[in-house]
């Protein structure tokens, strides 16, 4: 009888359910209403400069353009997109008030991932309406990324190229240097060989090295009567060797799809074209295997515009992480790792649009415990093949005699280790501050993650602009005392401000954004969607082993 | 329905319906007792029903001469007047001179009715408003008599203005009963055939009614008449009343009046042939509420009624209930054929009283969508929500005295366009969705977070065409789900949903606060919208480059209007041709069509021959266009 007993097992019936995380905030306190109209204002503002961002080169531009019966850039993507699909758009601020007077919306250029006859493919579009499409620095560098996000992810190119070329008066910066214009070409020959997809479509000029964006290509289209591809466009050959000849007998659509072979298929007009470029992309026998376990996703449980109200615009105010988590993840389940143990940092496991992710978020200054926490998480997401997520709001490791003596340096640099190794995708948002080696072992930008983000109030520089101007300050007042000099309370204030506005314009997201530090300001209540979406087109690449350098122990 | 079915032959109803041997041979191999001839083909005929005796087989039907006298319509005429049943001045004379005709013609008054004596349906019929175009009209009516009836014998009428066409049901059985089941009112006519009917005739006092029936009953007495039979009357405004003809069949319209009296009248003929009494007297004979019958065509109501035929591509109906009947013998795919009448169903209600009938009547229209070819159905629908029509002000010549609010210039609405527009956005996001689930990546954002843009949002621009007249509509999806839409100048917030019922998308908007619904069937580039405003059709325009480069050249070339058959083909290849000269000879739906040469050229490919049977839009001849002609772009 006493057996029987035992072998009774009480049924449970909520195996497969897990509590959420995450908790109702107060939003009725001043503080929640405060924060939640000043992000507001922040993403507001974003919107804002976006919507301008999206005019392109202004109307006068725009008209003429039109009056070519050309499609604007954004209508081109769209038209090329699957109806319905998503665009995943990067780095709308690149080339913000980078060139002083001179606006370059977008950086002239416009990139993303969306969905082309099923397959996620980049799409890199310049925008003619923004001096003629030619590449600046920053187009060249918008370019170049777009390229090595299709490359890491494996993501079939279509480059939609209506562009003059190269910026001329700017060519010591766009022209020799190894990231510079040459590498496009160079990335383009690299992923064919590695059997990632190009495709080009011309929809208008192709001047010189532009023509080898087509040229380079595995398969081409261009437009009558509108697209055009030479080496040396007509006024260059008349000087060079007197011939004179038109644009479109030099390298029209007729030329080139009949008699030169540079181009392989003959549009009507865009519209012909972009369908060209989805026949092409639907023929490319391109199958995803995101090598993961994948559910239904679960929307999170909580109203994700609380982001707002939970975090504000002010970086000296903390927030629990956690809250972050819960309003990213599907249905706010999060399956805490080592919850007791380094609770700066946050690690765990959760789902987000139903692909399985390990979380790190930060909840204060790194310290040994939270640093080797983070390097086992890391560890274990890479042994299970699990997508990396850092959400950044961090001061540094921390600092003093008994942190060092701790071994807080080794501890970080095990962190460091462990995220520069990790072969999973990694993906990075910076939902405030991102200052010093926490910036290392959170997944910077150096740190190679497929895609960093960043929300409106977040701030990245070295360290926080009053501790430098604290630094400086000391410094200064040091080298002052052992001169026997006073140095007054004026005095310092005069020092430390200048140094505290220069960090603050530097390390503003947009200052970040403008020179491609990151892949795009956010809305918070973006997130989920904008990783979601990033994780689906980083799925598109194999699964890589990760093998860790050397731990110091 | 039936239990065995026997193949008597080809389409062409003289190759097969209409062959007396077939029938007479299936009812021997079948061992039939009795033969029931429907609503026409030989349901009149009296040869069949005469031999039907001789063979011994029940025809159910009344006897051979009761056909043959009310068949020819001076008989019948001289039969009712003798048994007392009012007739309308005419002449039935045997004296068919011109000059004579003319006399009578005076005498009886204009405006006079001009009618072939074996004609039907409208054929071999013309009216003379004065002496002035009577000989004309007179030689019409002949030459379409002889063309039609192969008889050019006429009798003239009086003709009356406005009138009503009330029929009676009765019903006699072979031991000398006879009882009436009411009327019928079928005066909204087109193309003189009836399309909508209703009973009891709107508006009749009791003794009117009882009249009527009762003269009925004496018309039916007169030829010894068993079975089922309507006898038409035409009605003036003042409900007197005059025998028109006796229809010596069951008749199309017959549910109505089923419907108003309880009766199974197929029921009734069947054990009245096998000798049974009718089961009620006269007296216990009574109707409840009304009925109508609306009759579903394959027609062009736009294009003068025109008969249609082609497939079914798309067909739902309405629920049939207990006040709801449906009689109908095609399903979707289907294909209403040239060879009968392009009818696709009958819609039959029945209500407490004559209004909430003829609302019923609109709701079920409203559910019944057919694609694939014209139908009356809207027209119905127009003609039933009519302000005269719901007055019962019905007379038979309604539908041209009411033409303008009839036909009325259609634009799709705004809300049939929202519903379109989103209908089309949302269905895109489906098709996303299903065909990522044979995939191992079922539920990327990319799939399932619908046009999602990073701090913007995507406005889509939807054309449509309207006719002849394009509407750009801007659809933008707000955060919250709901869309901003601009049609024209116009702004609108709207929210959705919409699911599948069937080949239908099922859609429901809030428009502005204002809650409105409709059926959404989408078939290659045309989107058709049902709603309780009846059908609005849209197109989406193709994009040039979709179609075949070869196509361009055949776009002017001369297209069959409608199915049919090639009766004469009056080129060949190598022909030159000028513009208008006549290529190909078509009968349709028993209209002859001469196909023209919309321009002058040579004839390249003729494409069928004498007798080939061709769907609508097929081209018949190519032409290459003479180039000094021109191109007509």
């Amino acid at each position: 009888l006493r057996c029987e007993i035992k072998r009774q097992c009480r049924r449970r019936f909520h195996v497969d359910e897990a509590a959420p995380i995450g908790t109702r905030p107060e939003t009725s306190s001043s503080e929640y209403q405060e924060n939640y109209v000043r992000m507001q204002a922040l993403v507001q503002d974003l919107r804002d400069k976006v919507s301008t961002v999206m005019q392109g080169g202004g109307p006068k531009a725009v008209e003429r353009h039109l009056s070519r019966d050309k499609m604007l850039p954004r209508d081109r993507i769209n038209t090329l997109l699957d109806p319905e699909s998503p665009f995943l758009e990067l780095s709308q601020m690149a080339g913000y008030k980078l060139y002083g007077e001179e606006e370059v919306p977008a950086g002239g250029i416009i990139t993303g991932i969306g969905r082309v006859a099923g397959v996620e493919c980049l799409i890199v579009a310049n925008d003619p309406t923004v001096k003629g499409g030619s590449y600046y620095p920053v187009t060249v560098t918008k370019h170049l990324r777009a390229q090595e996000i299709a490359q890491q992810n494996c993501l079939p190119c279509i480059y939609l190229v209506d562009s003059g070329g190269a910026n001329l008066p700017r060519q010591a910066n766009v022209f020799p240097d190894r990231d510079h214009f040459g590498r496009i070409f160079f990335n383009q020959a690299r992923m064919s060989s590695m059997r990632i997809p190009q495709v080009a479509v011309v929809l208008g000029s192709c001047t010189a090295g532009g023509a080898y964006v087509p040229a380079m290509a595995d398969e081409s289209v261009i437009v009558r009567k509108k697209g055009t591809i030479f080496l040396g466009g007509p006024p260059l050959v008349r000087a060079a060797t007197g011939e004179q000849v038109s644009a479109e007998d030099l390298g029209g659509a007729d030329l080139h799809c009949s008699k030169s072979g540079v181009t392989d298929h003959y549009a009507q007009n865009d519209q012909h074209a972009l369908h060209i470029a989805r026949r092409i992309i639907k023929n490319i026998n391109y199958k995803k295997d995101p090598g993961v376990t994948v559910e239904p996703p679960e929307d999170p449980v909580h109203p994700l515009d609380e982001l707002y109200g939970i975090v504000g615009d002010n970086l000296k105010k903390t927030f629990d992480i956690r809250e972050v988590i819960a309003r990213v993840v599907d249905g706010s389940r999060f399956d805490e790792f080592k919850a007791m143990y380094g609770e700066t940092l946050v690690t765990g496991f959760a789902r987000l649009w139903g692909y399985p992710v390990g979380i790190i978020g930060n909840n204060g200054v790194l310290f040994s415990e939270s640093a080797l926490k983070g390097t086992h998480f890391i560890e274990l997401c890479c042994q299970r093949n699990i997508p990396l997520i850092f959400l950044q709001n961090i001061t540094g490791f921390m600092v003093g005699r008994e942190a060092e003596a701790g071994g807080i340096a080794k501890n970080g640099a095990k962190m460091v280790t462990a995220v520069a190794c990790a072969k999973v995708p990694k993906f990075t948002v910076i939902v405030g501050g991102s200052y010093g080696a926490g910036n290392y072992g959170m997944c910077g930008r150096a740190y190679g993650p497929r895609f960093l983000y960043m929300w409106p109030n977040s701030r990245i520089s070295v360290m926080g602009g009053e501790q430098a101007a604290n630094v400086l300050a000391q410094i200064t007042r040091e080298q002052r005392q052992r001169e026997g000099k006073e140095w007054s309370e004026e005095e310092e204030q005069a020092l430390k401000a200048p140094v505290i506005r220069k960090y603050e314009k530097e390390g503003h997201p947009y200052f970040s954004s403008a020179r491609l530090w990151d892949d795009g300001v956010i809305d918070p209540v973006d997130t989920r969607t904008v990783l979601g979406l990033s994780i689906s087109a980083s799925l598109n690449a194999p699964q890589e082993k990760t093998r860790f350098g050397v731990f110091r122990m | 329905m039936a239990d065995e079915a026997y193949n008597i032959g080809p389409p062409a109803a003289s190759q097969s319906y209409l062959c007396q041997d077939k029938i007479m041979n299936v009812v021997k191999a079948s061992g039939a007792q009795a033969v029931h001839p429907g609503y026409g083909f030989l349901s009149e005929n009296t040869e069949f029903a005469e031999l039907c005796v001789k063979e011994g087989v029940e025809f159910i039907g009344p006897p051979a001469s009761a056909i043959r006298d009310m068949g020819i319509k001076s008989t019948s005429k001289y039969i009712m007047s003798a048994a007392g049943v009012p007739i309308i001045e005419g002449y039935h004379g045997e004296d068919q001179s011109t000059a004579t005709l003319a006399a009578e013609a005076a005498k009886i008054g204009y405006p006079v009715m001009i009618k072939a004596v074996r004609g039907g349906g409208g054929k071999g019929m013309r009216i003379a408003h004065n002496a002035e175009e009577f000989e004309s009209q007179l030689d019409s009516a002949k030459a379409e008599g002889m063309k039609s009836f192969g008889d050019d014998v006429m009798l003239l009428e009086k003709y009356v203005e406005k009138p009503r066409h009330v029929e009676v049901q009765v019903f006699g059985d072979k031991h000398g009963n006879h009882v009436y089941l009411f009327e019928r009112d079928c005066s909204v006519q087109r193309r003189h055939q009836k399309i909508i009917e209703e009973a009891p005739a709107p508006g009749l006092s009791d003794e009117v009614r009882r009249s009527l029936g009762e003269a009925a009953v004496r018309a039916a007495r007169a030829v010894d008449y068993v079975g089922a039979g309507t006898v038409e009357f035409i009605m003036d405004k003042h409900q007197k009343f005059f025998f028109m003809e006796m229809n010596t069949r069951l008749q199309v319209e017959h549910p109505i009046t089923e419907m108003i009296t309880g009766t199974d009248l197929v029921e009734w003929q069947i054990r009245v042939a096998s000798g049974e009494k009718i089961p009620v007297e006269q007296k216990d004979i009574q109707f409840n509420g009304h009925a109508f019958e609306a009759r579903i065509y394959a027609e062009d109501p736009n294009n003068t009624f025109m008969p249609g035929a082609g497939p079914l591509l798309h067909l739902t109906t309405p629920a049939s209930d207990e006040n709801t009947r449906i009689d109908t013998g095609v399903r979707q795919g289907d294909e209403v054929s040239v060879y009968y009448d392009p009818m696709i169903a009958k819609l039959v209600v029945w209500s407490e009283d004559r209004g909430s009938a003829l609302r019923r009547v609109k709701a079920a229209l409203a559910d019944y969508h057919v694609l694939g070819l014209s139908t009356n159905i809207q027209f119905l629908m127009d003609l039933a929500g009519n302000p005269h029509f719901e007055a019962a002000q019905v007379h038979t010549d309604f539908i041209p005295q009411h033409y303008n609010e009839l036909f009325p210039e259609r634009t799709v609405s705004d809300t049939a366009l929202c519903q379109a527009a989103i209908s089309l956005v949302q269905q895109e996001a489906v098709r996303a969705r299903e065909r990522s689930t044979a995939t191992k990546d079922p539920f990327s954002p990319f799939t399932l977070c619908t046009a999602a843009r990073v701090n913007s949002q995507l406005i889509r621009i939807i054309v449509l065409q309207d006719g002849d007249e394009k509407v750009q509509i801007t659809v933008q999806s707000n955060r919250d789900g709901s869309y901003s839409i601009k049609v024209k100048d116009r702004q609108y917030h709207v929210t959705a949903t919409q699911r599948k019922e069937g080949d239908e998308m099922n859609i429901t908007c809030n428009i502005d606060g204002k809650f409105s619904s409709a059926r959404i069937v989408r078939m290659g580039s045309s989107i058709h919208i049902f709603s309780l405003d009846g059908r609005q059709d849209l197109t989406l325009p193709v994009p040039e480059y979709l179609s075949a480069s070869g196509s361009k050249a055949s776009t002017g070339d001369p297209v069959a209007p409608m199915p049919g058959v090639i009766e004469k083909v009056m080129v060949s290849v190598d022909d030159v041709v000028t513009k208008g000269q006549p290529l190909v000879k078509m009968i349709a739906m028993k209209m002859e069509y001469n196909i023209i040469s919309p321009t002058a050229g040579v004839v390249k490919k003729v494409f069928f021959k004498e007798g080939d049977t061709v769907p609508k839009g097929a081209v018949l001849v190519h032409i290459e266009a003479d180039p000094e002609e021109g191109e007509t772009d």
